[in-house]
């Protein structure tokens, strides 16, 4: 039942398309209209330029186009709602439950909660119905998250015209994007191997990070929406960071299917995982994706810190730890290729890239001071 | 004896090979990583602290306080960029080859020879058009060969520009590590180590640095700093290098007009600009052009960036209040980096910062805003045997816990936090009421005075005088002792005067007649007389009569307060001319080209061999045998012997 409403028949694959074409496009055209005294010239670039981008993602993969249309129609409707008041998030009994940034985030943090939770009940009974199930929960945390973040990005503007910003400068946005991007890359995955057993295992990373987001909001009080310090006024932050993530992301997935490539070849759960074969090209991809991501991410970085500190390359903790990171995946890519190296080495050495990733991440802000101290823990 | 010769063919194969490689990735791996661990480029003295005298020595001699210019790491380096030419080198011609070539010499047998083959056999008539057709509607790039046995071959080729990925990729990788060498100073440490320039370690004014310290217009690369005053002007820059610098002649003049800070509504920093001024001898006009965070200026190849910014000499009236003589006041007039000599008092203020925003998190832990607390200033008192304690104290007074307090906080040495002197604000929000009050404390008539009233009070109950007096007298001589050095003082009577088994009764009983005794002296000056005081008075009283008692820790006789101030601030500028940044940026490009090629697209050669005798044999490779070759090769021979049957 859930995943009808994520699987399309032949006669509205076209329709969507085009629907999704002109949705983007002309939520582009109107905003470029309505904003443009507010853009630069790299803006309107990038605006165009995630048209295509996310076109591109949606021709070819349905799963992603409905989940945007769903996204931004429902944001729309949020905005709607809103009124141009920041308080009727308190007042309209759609925002206040449903679908303000806040709400939406926490529906986010709900659904990938339940879908880790199905997702192994799944595996272990053994039970495809189960995993149908958690696997559409995915999509609906999805789909929640995009909502809580569009709306967050517009909500900043209703806490001043100057404090609005896109919603990945500090921690708690980013671990959204995170969730988010971990989450596309698994599904894709998914389904194009036809195989739902690994979210049991890569949900474990983004709960990981939901529970992160938990603490963040509960404990420490730092989801509100904080302005920009000078550094981060940039265009270059709109692609850097999500760049950046989708490096992140890969290298989550890929070392969490390793586990699942080490459990299997444990003999355990092995009838029930994909192949190992399926898997060992899995976890190739996700760090080839990754790498390629992280390498235009760190390059981007540089322009960046160019333009803001004065120096492509200053050595500062974190671009070092981009650097660590990268070339451990550089090593593990020449490994499995010119080696043909294969197996639980490469599964084991994927598991520690997810600490070096980490530690690039997190640790550095916690751990090690630099120009790049934004999000403090 | 044999000769160990050195195998130039050897060291080669060394050289290129792939664990060479990976282990120079390693290697640079774990330099870096001691280079986020030990903080870099700091000054010599905080790694003498930190080390010890021994082993400062040695991590200097190997480089660690800076290690991403340290010989070592940079021959890592260079051994990458060797190993990745070499390894080009030895790839390159057999991929130029496979990617121009189409290998038709192939016969029967080797085809048979490959891992992924098929053999139809026994068919004649083979559609060979409709297979060519096929093989192009697959975006092959196909050639045909005709045998002298009348065998067709038919080679075919896809995702060809995977194989030039490689090039791309580890030019780039080259590219990026010689333009980066490019930017570095390896110039500088050449002309160091044979002695042609030397760092400058002494504090001097940028015109006497001697020549041998300073690097000339021609420079080609360089990243630089530059304070500037607003007002004032300079074509020197300092490279900050080891313990001391360089200084770096610019071709030009920059003055600095303006420096701004804007600030969000909650006062948190927005923005960062300086309108700047640059005078070149070779241009009739001067250029005006304003710089922020994230938009810098180039002109001549140099580009100047908005990196920090300082206090300039912001003007500073004080009014020092003694704390320890009544109605002693005095004004002084001060610059920041400026000293003045009370010569009475033998200590010398000199002053350090001036800050005019302050955004401060004043409930810790809670979901309050940080909010602005305005101005402060710091400084340090230093006494003529050359000891100084540092200050910081506020301008306004700032609520804390539903109260308001001027702040000036204390330490001896900059390893500490500071200790926080909190002196009452009254209602009008001015430090009159405190001051009035603490005069008071120290007037003895008054003190008298009230000694006396609160024997009368008591004695109404108890008629004996003796009694009375010996009250009287105790409570002037607490309150003297009060007077001169607060509750800690008498804590000290109490200790050394009292016997233990009675000593918390005692102290009860003070506090109560201190607290009673300052009452009385507080509307006595407020002239409040037999009034009840409200809540917010008594709490008032409380807090004075604390930081009356810290007052005596606060080591310096005079409290500050700032009058007025007229703020003049200096812009940090950071110059930096590099010429590998192209290079970087190209070497960038060329690897992202190169990386995509090579995990996006898929290459696969294709060989089909068409007999005349009859019989069909296919045979499909690919530098990749995965799981998606194994699929291209399945769909491949159905779609093939589709259209053959
Ligand atoms: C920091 C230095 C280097 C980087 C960043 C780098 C990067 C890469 C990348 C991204 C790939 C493609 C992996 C894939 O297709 O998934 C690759 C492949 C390869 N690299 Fe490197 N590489 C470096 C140094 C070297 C060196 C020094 C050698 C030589 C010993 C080398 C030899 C190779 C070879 C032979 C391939 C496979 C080419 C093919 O079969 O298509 N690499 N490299």
């Amino acid at each position: 039942m859930f995943n009808k409403l994520f699987k399309s028949s032949k006669a509205t694959f076209q329709t969507f398309n085009v629907l999704y074409l002109v949705l983007l496009l002309g939520g582009a055209l109107y905003a470029l209209k309505k904003f443009h005294n507010y853009m630069d010239i790299y803006e309107e670039v990038i605006l165009f330029g995630s048209v295509g981008f996310f076109s591109w993602l949606g021709w070819s993969w349905n799963h992603f186009k409905k989940i945007m249309i769903l996204v931004f129609v429902t944001s729309l409707c949020a905005i709607q709602l809103y009124q141009g008041a920041l308080n009727n998030n308190e007042q309209v009994f759609l925002l206040k439950y449903l679908i303000s940034s806040q709400s939406a985030i926490m529906w986010m943090n709900v659904f990938f909660v339940l879908s880790l939770l199905l997702y192994w009940l799944g595996l272990l009974k053994e039970n495809n119905l189960i995993d149908d199930i958690a696997s559409s929960f995915t999509s609906v945390a999805v789909l929640f998250g995009f909502i809580g973040l569009l709306v967050r990005w517009y909500e900043s503007y209703l806490i001043g015209l100057d404090v609005g910003h896109i919603p990945i400068s500090n921690l708690y946005e980013v671990f959204i994007l995170f969730c988010l991007i971990t989450s596309l890359l698994y599904l894709f995955y998914e389904e194009k191997f036809n195989t739902k057993k690994l979210g049991a295992f890569v949900l474990i990373v983004i709960n990981a990070a939901v529970g992160f987001i938990l603490w963040y909001t509960f404990d420490r009080h730092a989801d509100g929406v904080q302005p920009l310090v000078p550094a981060l006024q940039s265009y270059w932050m709109k692609i850097h960071v999500p760049a950046n993530f989708i490096g992140y992301g890969s290298f989550s997935l890929a070392a969490m299917v390793s586990v699942a490539y080490l459990i299997s070849s444990k003999k355990i759960l092995t009838s029930y995982l994909p192949k190992s074969a399926v898997l060992d090209d899995l976890i190739y991809k996700s760090i080839a994706i990754g790498f390629i991501f992280f390498t235009i991410a760190t390059i981007l970085g540089a322009i960046w810190a160019a333009e803001a500190w004065g120096g492509y390359w200053s050595w500062d903790p974190k671009e070092t730890w981009a650097l660590i990171v990268w070339l451990n995946y550089a090593a593990w890519l020449h490994y499995r290729i010119v080696k043909g190296l294969r197996g639980s080495i490469l599964a084991w050495w994927a598991l520690i890239g997810l600490v070096v990733t980490t530690f690039a991440f997190l640790g550095v802000n916690m751990f090690l001071s630099g120009l790049h101290s934004y999000g403090q823990l | 004896m044999k000769s160990t010769a050195i195998n130039p063919k050897k060291i080669n194969q060394l050289l290129s090979s792939m664990s060479f490689a990976v282990s120079m990735l390693v290697f640079l791996g774990i330099a870096s990583i001691i280079g986020t661990i030990l903080k870099q480029n700091e000054p010599y003295e905080n790694y003498i602290i930190k080390f010890g005298q021994f082993w400062f020595g040695f991590f200097e001699k190997i480089g660690l306080y800076d290690v991403y210019h340290s010989i070592w790491f940079l021959t890592i380096l260079l051994f990458l960029v060797l190993s990745t030419t070499l390894c080009i080198i030895k790839n390159t011609p057999t991929i130029l080859k496979d990617f121009l070539v189409f290998k038709d010499s192939l016969e029967e047998k080797s085809l048979l020879s490959f891992s992924h083959h098929l053999v139809i056999k026994n068919k004649k008539s083979v559609n060979t058009s409709k297979i060519l057709y096929y093989l192009k509607e697959a975006k092959f790039k196909i050639k045909e060969k005709s045998k002298e046995n009348g065998d067709v071959l038919i080679i075919a080729k896809k995702g060809n520009y995977q194989r030039l990925g490689y090039i791309l990729t580890h030019i780039g990788v080259v590219v990026i590590c010689l333009g980066g060498l490019l930017d570095g100073n390896l110039i500088f440490k050449a002309q160091e180590i044979f002695g042609y320039k030397k760092i400058e370690t002494l504090d001097l004014p940028a015109s006497k640095v001697p020549e041998v310290s300073r690097l000339g217009i021609s420079n080609t690369s360089f990243r630089a700093n530059m304070t500037l005053a607003e007002g004032s002007s300079d074509n020197v820059a300092f490279v900050r290098m080891k313990d001391g610098y360089l200084v770096q002649d610019l071709p030009f003049k920059i003055t600095l007009k303006d420096f701004r800070i804007n600030h969000y509504s909650t006062g948190m920093p927005k923005s960062f600009e300086s309108d700047l001024i640059i005078s070149d001898p070779e241009l009739s006009q001067d250029i005006t052009k304003t710089i922020s965070v994230n938009h810098p200026f180039t002109y001549k190849g140099i580009a100047i960036y908005q990196s920090d910014f300082q206090d300039g000499g912001t003007r500073l009236n004080i009014k020092l209040r003694s704390l320890l003589n009544p109605g002693n006041s005095q004004k002084i007039e001060g610059k920041i980096f400026d000293k003045v000599k009370l010569d009475k008092d033998q200590i010398t203020y000199e002053f350090n910062d001036f800050k005019k925003f302050n955004v401060l998190h004043l409930k810790e832990g809670e979901k309050e805003k940080p909010r602005n607390v305005g101005p402060s200033v710091t400084y340090k008192v230093r006494n003529n045997a050359g000891q100084a304690r540092e200050y910081l104290t506020y301008q306004y007074a700032m609520p804390i816990d539903g109260r308001s307090f001027f702040i000036s906080g204390m330490r001896e040495t900059p390893q500490e936090e500071f200790k926080y002197l909190k002196i009452p604000a009254d209602a009008k929000g001015s430090i009159e009421e405190f001051m009035l009050f603490k005069d008071a404390l120290q007037n003895k008539t008054l003190i008298e005075a009230v000694a006396k009233k609160m024997a009368n009070q008591s004695a109404s109950e108890d008629k004996n005088n003796e009694v009375k007096e010996s009250f009287e007298k105790s409570v002037i001589k607490l309150m003297i002792l009060f007077a001169q050095g607060g509750f800690s003082k008498i804590a000290e009577n109490v200790d050394k005067n009292i016997p233990d088994n009675e000593k918390q009764k005692a102290v009860q009983t003070y506090l109560k007649i201190i607290d009673i005794a300052s009452s009385e002296i507080y509307k006595d000056r407020l002239n409040l007389p037999n009034k009840e005081l409200n809540q917010s008075r008594i709490i008032f009283i409380q807090d004075a009569l604390n930081a009356y008692s810290d007052m005596f820790f606060y080591g310096v006789p005079y409290y500050f307060e700032l009058i007025s101030y007229e703020q003049k601030e200096a812009s940090g500028l950071q110059l930096t001319k590099s010429p590998g940044q192209f290079w970087v940026y190209l070497g960038s490009l060329s690897l992202v080209l190169g990386i995509f090629s090579m995990i996006y697209l898929h290459e696969r050669k294709l060989w089909l061999l068409i007999k005349a005798k009859g019989g069909v044999i296919l045979a499909l490779s690919s530098n990749r045998k995965n799981i998606d070759f194994e699929n291209d090769f399945r769909k491949l021979i159905q779609e093939i012997k589709k259209i053959i049957h």
